[in-house]
């Protein structure tokens, strides 16, 4: 669709429910698979509870859209990276985040998981080396 | 350079379409040009012609309008017959149009909605947009929380 390739940065910094930046912003990660860009989703602050394993919405009334973040996989993510920091503050670790499976149509190569933890310092590398930050 | 700016926050509300309005505003002052400047989250309620403040008080949709207008906020398209015709570069996201009742002629049409409130100087389309805008502007700058 475009020939310019960039890399994309989406930073998720709001929690799941109560506000409806997350899922608008999930939309524009399965919206923007189709540009063929080079996307990396980076999880932080309240953010983190996107990736919370075992959500249950029954109770608030609202859609549990938590199954639509493993399938990132087949829309063209193949980073998502969570802060350290951010995880450690609210009591979590990586034990209570999903598992996100990435695998390559045509080389076939596979990645069991690419949720990956990091360091305040890696976010900003991280940041410093995007040419876009979408931030929600 | 080429911005695009992105939304997030409905009018009067937040402070962050005031903001991008400046932002965008001085930029065309120093010659800049904006791509496109599109509406997401409650930000899509900027693109209601029916918003009525105080008179006193800043009209935030017309500052836009007029705006756009000033400076040509808008690029070339082809019309239905083929015509080359300028489109407003004023772009409102239809999905988080379409849960919040902002409507156009063919949004009206497609749901059976008995009105419309799109403000002639802003379009509906769609998440593509801002995606494009991000790929083809040098900097895309995000207002809101």
């Amino acid at each position: 669709m475009s020939e310019t390739i960039k890399k994309f940065l989406y930073l998720n910094r709001k929690a799941p429910y109560g506000t409806i930046y997350a899922w608008e912003s999930l939309e524009v990660v399965l919206i923007g698979a189709a540009f063929d860009q080079e996307v990396r989703l980076m999880f932080l602050d309240d953010g983190v509870y996107q990736l919370t394993t075992g959500q249950d919405t029954t109770a608030v009334g609202m859609k549990n859209f938590s199954p639509t973040y493993r399938t990132l996989g087949d829309y063209e993510v193949k980073s998502i990276y969570v802060d350290k920091d951010s995880l450690e503050a609210r009591g979590l670790t990586q034990d209570d985040v999903v598992q996100i499976a990435w695998e390559d149509w045509e080389t076939e190569e596979e990645v069991e998981n690419i949720v990956e933890v990091v360091d305040a310092a890696r976010v900003s590398e991280l940041m410093e080396e995007s040419d876009v930050i979408f931030s929600f | 350079m080429k911005f695009a700016i992105q939304i997030n926050e409905g009018p009067y509300q937040h402070q962050a379409s005031d903001s991008a309005y400046m932002f965008t505003k001085a930029a065309l002052e120093k010659g800049h040009e904006i791509f496109r400047v599109f509406f997401y989250h409650d930000g899509v309620n900027n693109g209601t012609r029916l918003t009525t403040p105080p008179q006193d008080d800043r009209n935030i949709v017309n500052r836009w309008a007029e705006l756009a207008e000033q400076y040509k906020i808008e690029s070339p398209t082809k019309d239905e017959d083929g015509n080359e015709v300028m489109q407003t570069e004023l772009v409102v996201c239809v999905a988080a149009a379409q849960r919040r009742g902002i409507v156009d002629e063919g949004e009206a049409k497609r749901n059976s909605k008995d009105a419309t409130n799109i403000h002639p100087r802003f379009r509906i389309s769609g998440l593509g947009q801002l995606i494009e805008a991000a790929i083809q502007s040098d900097r895309l700058v995000v207002f809101g929380d």
